[in-house]
């Protein structure tokens, strides 16, 4: 006896608790089959690109914690370096030690928070995110610290940092370091080893290195496929040439290599925070800000400056018509990016394993539909 | 013809405080008596348990996850799922507009039917309970538990939703995989006690089966597990994929059904298993149901515990687990099983360590040439 089957179109979202947000999926099923996928973007597009053509440069430094806010910090960065390549700007080497340490820490905070949705994904309600979450709020307690802000910080600023590190800070950071390696072996015990957590992710939602490259993928999801690339290290922004690191790179780009570069890069952050923490404690105290007119005007052009942030490269294409605010501001943020390779990796796949590698490519809806 | 009085004056018969046997002498004159006093128990206690068990939960698995739990309700937060189930039963009753009405209707209490009715055998004490003892106890369970799967498709294919259905169809692929090596675990304890009836293999177990037949107590564990839809088999209303599967069109008074219907699931699934396994209500120095409670809220309590730690197997996953592991399994422990039970009928106690060794190695053994890695095949 032939069955006749039938194919089912399933919209998943926006609303839906794992679409990390406002992200819809129209998903074609046969059975439990993912047979087509088509990704529909927008529902949380604040139209932030054409906003920050009526701010005035400095104004524009709030937007960019709204575009990715679980690392706010990252996104301040790559606006501001993007600014201090179009106007210029030579950046104090206090300040520049003070942006690497807030940045490595805020990777640590979003690898943290990607994995533990991961494997929230996965099934394993709340209890891996919550012990993720509680060394993101001590991290949380430390930016308070610098910025007074717990969740969007607007912290950087064009040519430095807002405010010097506070008294308390170095202090509790270092506590915090010597802490996390403890914690951090809890999670690896708690999650590397479980057999299920490695049938569910080897070799599901794989992507290979050239279609990675076509779609221009960056960040984790690139370097799990085996590319080894990492802005960081290969363009070298800011001072992170002065750092000892490893880049970590998976082999086959499946949702257990995402997993696995991350946890590892969380590792890294940790090694060149360290080394950060010594090399500004040699450094004598100065000036955290560069000596800026109150309204900038850069000269007329163009720039595009892109950082390495923890989701992938984050860059910032500005062009300047010399008044007070940019003609043009685009934003490449990684996430989207990223995102449209979706279809390639959970087509041919279950339905569970779209679920588990969409959480796996880590994205941030405010940052995907800006 | 019996009337009121007869049960009034009667009913202290079936007390089950008293320590004589009651079943021992049903069916006679005060079966009514008995019948009417072990239902309305059954019934009071399995709701008052489930709200012990709701919020044991909640309160044993908050600081494996670094929470509290329900603190305001009462002392500990006792009262919490009291005001849970006032909220639930003050909720607005949604049918969707293109459900199948009657189906709808009918699933959320087909669910728990059969749940009550498994408590019916169950020996909460010796020989106490609705009918302890009866010869084909165990069939009796493994038979009317299966109607739970036809509830779950009848709630998901009447709801008329895409998730629920993906649920609905999820729980018939699971069911006819788990239930094979769950009824076979079964059979294992049957050999050696020789009798189906729930009574007699609690009489039995002069060692726990649990020590006795360590594989087939892991087995009916593991597949209990599906059986409650529990992590890691939660598939039916795994949250981050399918949302609440089955039960996603409901609300109100119907999904407190569900509710209500899956935690009496867990208590009759942790009573089967304290019963087949652990001995049932046996045990020194405390009284025999105060020992049954622990034991129930001991089997629970890992339930719990691994809801805490594991993540979700995938269906295709799941079905090759109970088909390629499971099956063979349990066919080879059955064999081992009736090999020891002719060789030494009256049960040895040397074979407990034997049996865990065995097991140990059979598990240890198959599980290295069985993995489930890899991604799931196309068109599969």
């Amino acid at each position: 006896m032939v069955m006749k089957t039938e194919l089912v179109t399933l919209n998943m979202g926006p609303h839906h608790p794992s679409t990390h947000g406002v992200f819809r999926m129209r998903v074609t099923l046969d059975g439990e089959v993912v047979v087509e996928m088509e990704p529909m973007f927008g529902y949380l597009h604040r139209g932030l690109e054409k906003l920050a053509e009526g701010r005035t440069y400095t104004q524009i430094i709030p937007f960019t914690d709204r575009l990715d806010y679980v690392s706010s910090m990252a996104g301040n960065l790559a606006y501001c370096v993007a600014v201090e390549k179009l106007a210029q700007v030579e950046v104090p080497e206090r300040a520049e030690y003070i942006r690497v340490i807030i940045c490595e820490l805020q990777r640590m905070v979003n690898h943290l928070i990607a994995v533990g949705f991961f494997i929230n994904d996965l099934g394993a309600l709340q209890t891996p995110l919550q012990y993720m979450w509680r060394e993101r709020e001590k991290v949380v307690d430390l930016f308070e610290m610098q910025s007074g802000q717990r969740f969007l910080y607007n912290y950087m600023r064009i040519g430095g940092v807002s405010h010097d590190l506070a008294p308390e800070f170095i202090p509790a950071l270092k506590k915090f370091l010597d802490d996390f390696i403890g914690y951090y072996e809890e999670f690896e015990d708690l999650l590397k080893g479980n057999e299920i957590i490695q049938s569910r992710t080897i070799g599901t939602g794989v992507i290979s290195a050239e279609q990675a490259i076509d779609y221009a993928m960056s960040g984790p999801c690139l370097r799990a496929t085996g590319v080894n690339w990492d802005l960081r290290r290969d363009d070298s922004y800011s001072i992170y040439d002065r750092f000892d690191f490893d880049v970590i790179v998976g082999e086959n780009g499946d949702n257990w290599d995402r997993y696995r570069v991350r946890m590892g890069e969380i590792m890294q952050s940790h090694r060149i925070i360290r080394q950060a923490l010594e090399q500004l404690e040699e450094l004598s105290p100065g000036s955290v800000n560069a000596e800026l007119p109150q309204l900038l005007r850069p000269p007329v052009g163009e720039a595009y400056a892109a950082i390495e942030a923890p989701k992938g490269e984050m860059g910032f294409y500005l062009v300047s018509d010399g008044s007070i605010a940019p003609y043009r501001w685009h934003c490449r943020a990684p996430d989207f990016v990223n995102l449209c390779a979706l279809r390639d990796m959970v087509v041919g796949g279950k339905i569970a394993d779209l679920i588990v590698t969409f959480g796996s490519i880590d994205i941030c809806l405010a940052s995907v539909d800006r | 013809m019996i009337s009121l009085t007869d049960i009034a004056t009667q009913a202290p018969v079936a007390s089950w405080w008293l320590d004589s046997p009651v079943s021992s002498d049903w069916p006679c004159h005060n079966f009514w008596a008995h019948w009417a006093v072990f239902s309305a128990g059954i019934i009071i206690g399995v709701l008052l348990v489930v709200m012990a068990f709701i919020w044991f939960e909640r309160r044993f698995i908050a600081p494996m996850q670094l929470r509290i739990g329900p603190n305001r309700c009462g002392p500990f937060g006792l009262l919490q799922p009291v005001a849970d189930a006032i909220k639930v039963l003050m909720k607005e009753d949604i049918v969707p507009a293109v459900a199948d009405k009657t189906v709808h209707f009918l699933a959320p209490i087909l669910i728990f039917v059969p749940v009550l009715l498994m408590f019916a055998v169950i020996p909460f004490q010796n020989g106490v309970g609705l009918i302890p003892d009866l010869n084909v106890g165990l069939l009796f369970i493994v038979a009317v538990g299966s109607i739970e799967t036809v509830a779950v498709f009848m709630a998901g294919y009447g709801s008329n939703n895409k998730y629920a259905l993906v649920g609905a169809m999820r729980s018939v692929a699971m069911m006819v995989s788990y239930e094979m090596p769950m009824a076979l675990a079964a059979i294992a304890v049957i050999i050696v006690s020789g009798t189906l009836s729930m009574q007699g293999i609690v009489m039995e177990q002069s060692v726990p089966f649990a020590l006795l037949l360590p594989m087939s107590f892991i087995f009916y564990f593991t597949c209990a597990l599906a059986e409650l839809q529990r992590t890691p088999f939660d598939l039916l209303e795994a949250e981050s994929e399918i949302i609440a599967g089955y039960h996603i069109e409901y609300s109100g008074m119907k999904f407190a059904m569900f509710y209500l219907g899956e935690y009496a699931g867990a208590i009759i699934q942790s009573a089967i298993i304290v019963t087949l396994f652990l001995s049932g209500w046996k045990g020194p120095i405390l009284p025999p149901f105060v020992w049954f409670l622990i034991k129930l809220f001991a089997v629970f309590g890992m339930i719990v515990w691994f809801r805490a730690t594991w993540p979700r197997v995938r269906i295709d996953q799941l079905m090759e687990f109970a088909w390629k592991y499971m099956l063979p399994l349990s066919l080879i422990n059955l064999l081992i099983v009736a090999i020891e039970t002719i060789l030494w009928d009256p049960v040895q106690w040397w074979l407990v360590p034997v049996n865990i060794v065995i097991t140990a190695v059979l598990l240890t053994g198959w599980a290295g040439m069985f993995k489930l890695r890899g991604g799931s095949e196309v068109g599969a």
